[in-house]
């Protein structure tokens, strides 16, 4: 397995405010990473700095990208580049059709890699594909880009759209809010079948039951602006019995000597 | 006649006098209004005398009234002194031979508007009659017409032809003293369009001055009349998606419509007159007056505008409903980018009982474009039951730009219904980051964002128009962003 992205001492602001105060990270080709942390710990930041956002200020630090420097790129550079992130709250578009929507952005990124356009027959094959992958109807098609969606279906039309765009790395940015627990079943479920040897993911949440449905390989614990802890799936387990608190009255050093101790195994 | 002839020869003595030289033979007045003006005028186009006196009774009125500043515009004071009057078509001796001879900016917007090789010489005003064929197209059309009894002729050959019909109907929509503008347009007007469809036919093809090889000259002020009698059906398309690279002018046009009993109307215009520089120098004032009288019971005038061009834009195209049962629309799409700004909108009058209206406006401000919506809701004492539905959003984009409602409700009838829905939104950077994490260019988002804007108003025109009303958008929105 070769490393897909690796953030190396980020710091960044927002508004003049330090958000990521050195933030290290390792992700490799294949693998579930899970961001937990704290509200205003700076999870949804790192998630907005990889996509390319405005307003986020890159202060120092380096993303590498198979082997590029990500922060170097456009916005609709790093989609192409196969960057994609599931928002926390996606956003309406009224009058424009998902389905025209979604494939403009994939036949743009196929133009970005040198790949033929696909036309609108090849188009709709491989929606029904995916619709059949994700075990999802079609009635999201038909319809404006998230005009007048339920939370449920939003979050679902983002996997769909993940599913489609077949992106190398995926951010998931609390993927679970405002999700009652069918669909967040649902969308759990369609995240598992898109999960791929080739494919890294970095699921952002507050709430350890996500993870309950997509299992993560890496916990990390990200507090005032750096990880302060890594660990296996049970880490989240840990937090959400001890609550984030905890962390502060000296959890993360118990943590630390139990990670290091996890990394030192062959 | 041989005094009017001499009137001309005056005027271009006294062009001489004021040391223009010019060898193209002269058929344009030279600057300045006045009664002899519109005397030469009206002998020029060899009209009868009660049109000649129609116009002298308008200039009167004109000279009366003053130009209106009601609107939420800033306009340069316009020297009613310095436009000339009257400019005779250009004979194709001296139009471009070829499109080499055309402007390369204009060739370029063609381009990206997607308009057809053949077509591009057309717009530009390129004699092409011989070599693309054109006369013939233009025959078979007149031929399938005159079968089915449709009248649609240049305005003045209406006069000659069909003088009834023009006295008849001319004025009775828009009075001559309706206001400073039509005024004008009624004391100098130089051509335009008539259609007349008789009772019961359903004319057989989509009318546009696009196809009516002569429209491409008629000048700054005409006049267009439409009249559809008892159960007639007409949808008439009106201007083309070229720009016309013309200087700061006045572009004063009159439109009437009549519907009977039955009739429906529905009138369909991409404007897109040169908006000026970027700076905001040059461009078209087009500051027109359109409106539709649904005389008849049942009848119906459906408005549909996508206004893109014009540095300002003082436009309401209006229904009069007068007949019981008569429903009048209004769809708009209004764009300023730039230092563009339009006081658009509509007034939709009910007189007649169960009378229908609805509006929808969708007005768009990028650049330091400023965009008003002005619309007038009158339900009379008598028209029960009306009904109006306004929708009216506006959207902004860019931080310099503006967006203003002035909706007017006058109601006087209890049993009346009016809704009117008002939103504006800023291009959200949410939406446009949205897309661009898909991998969808900043230009492509912004212009699909905006097509989903307008698709309401868009649904209405004719299928090749929504075509090309939706690239000329995105023509117009180039560098909005960014």
């Amino acid at each position: 397995m070769s490393t897909m992205l690796k953030i190396t001492n980020l710091h960044a602001t927002v508004a003049g405010k330090e958000i990521l105060k050195g933030l290290n990270l390792e992700l490799e080709a294949g693998e579930i990473h899970a961001i937990m942390g704290p509200n205003g710990a700076g999870k949804s930041t790192l998630g907005n700095i990889l996509a390319g956002r405005e307003g986020y200020e890159v202060t120092q630090g380096e993303v590498m990208f198979n082997g590029k420097n990500l922060l170097d790129l456009e916005p609709e550079e790093r989609a192409c580049e196969g960057v994609f992130m599931a928002f926390q709250y996606p956003v309406e578009i009224p009058g424009v059709n998902n389905t025209y929507f979604l494939r403009a952005a994939l036949n743009a990124q196929r133009k970005y890699r040198g790949e033929e356009e696909l036309d609108s027959v090849g188009f709709l094959r491989l929606v029904r594909e995916k619709l059949e992958i994700l075990h999802i109807g079609d009635e999201l098609l038909h319809r404006a880009v998230n005009e007048g969606f339920s939370g449920g279906e939003k979050k679902r039309n983002e996997i769909f759209q993940m599913a489609v765009l077949e992106p190398t790395l995926a951010i998931l940015d609390e993927t679970d809010s405002g999700l009652d627990i069918d669909a967040l079943k649902t969308v759990a479920e369609g995240v598992n079948r898109l999960r791929s040897k080739d494919r890294g993911m970095i699921v952002v949440t507050h709430y350890q039951r996500l993870l309950d449905y997509i299992v993560p390989d890496k916990v990390h614990v990200l507090a005032d602006g750096r990880l302060v802890a890594t660990g296996g799936a049970d880490l989240a387990l840990k937090l959400e019995e001890q609550g984030y608190a905890w962390l502060e009255d000296g959890g993360i050093a118990t943590l630390n000597v139990e990670s290091a101790a996890q990394t030192a195994k062959p | 006649m041989s005094g009017e002839t001499s009137t001309i020869d005056k005027m271009v003595e006294q062009k001489y006098q004021h040391g223009f030289v010019t060898d193209i033979e002269s058929e344009t007045l030279p600057p300045g209004l006045s009664a002899d003006v519109i005397r030469a005028i009206s002998a020029r186009k060899n009209e009868p005398e009660w049109l000649l006196e129609w116009r002298l009774k308008a200039y009167e009125h004109w000279l009366e009234m003053e130009q209106p500043d009601w609107a939420h515009l800033k306009i340069d004071p316009i020297d009613f002194q310095a436009i000339s009057y009257f400019s005779a078509p250009k004979s194709d001796k001296d139009r471009p031979q070829s499109l080499d001879e055309v402007d390369p900016k204009l060739l370029e917007t063609y381009d990206k508007l997607g308009v057809p090789l053949h077509e591009r010489a057309r717009l530009a005003g390129v004699a092409v009659d011989a070599v693309f064929d054109s006369v013939s197209v233009g025959t078979t059309f007149k031929a399938e017409l005159k079968k089915a009894g449709v009248i649609f002729c240049s305005f003045s050959e209406a006069v000659q032809d069909h003088p009834e019909l023009v006295q008849k109907y001319l004025g009775s929509v828009v009075p001559q003293r309706d206001n400073f503008f039509a005024a004008l347009n009624c004391a100098v007007f130089t051509d335009g369009s008539f259609v007349f469809i008789p009772k019961g036919v359903r004319c057989p093809m989509e009318l546009s001055t696009y196809f009516r090889i002569n429209a491409a000259e008629t000048g700054q002020f005409e006049r267009t009349l439409i009249v559809a009698e008892e159960g007639s059906h007409v949808s008439y398309l009106e201007g083309c998606t070229a720009p016309m690279r013309d200087e700061n002018q006045l572009h004063a046009a009159v439109v009437e419509l009549v519907a009977l009993d039955d009739a429906d109307i529905k009138y369909s215009t991409v404007q897109n007159w040169y908006p000026g520089d970027e700076n905001g120098l040059g461009g078209i004032y087009n500051f027109v007056t359109k409106r539709g009288d649904c005389r008849g019971a049942r009848s119906r005038v459906s408005w549909t505008q996508v206004e893109t061009g014009s540095s300002i834009t003082w436009k309401y195209p209006s229904c009069i409903l007068r007949g019981d049962d008569s429903v009048g629309e209004f769809y708009s799409v209004a764009l300023t980018n730039n230092y563009q700004q339009a006081d658009t909108g509509t007034k939709m009058i009910h007189i007649g009982r169960n009378t229908r209206s609805k509006i929808i406006s969708k007005g768009i401000s990028a650049g330091h474009g400023q965009n008003a919506y002005r619309g007038l809701v009158r339900v009379t004492p008598r028209a029960e039951n009306a009904r109006n539905y306004t929708q009216c959003d506006s959207m902004l984009i860019g931080k310099k730009c503006g967006a203003h409602t002035f909706p007017y409700i006058e109601v006087r009838n209890p049993s009346a219904k009016v809704e009117h829905e008002a939103t504006t939104s800023r291009i959200g950077e949410d939406q446009l980051f949205y897309c661009l994490q898909r991998g969808i260019s900043e230009e492509d988002a912004v212009s699909m964002i905006v097509d989903g804007f307008c698709k309401q108003v868009f649904k209405k025109l004719p299928m090749e128009f929504a075509v090309e009303a939706k690239a000329l958008l995105e023509v117009s929105l180039e560098g909005a962003v960014g």
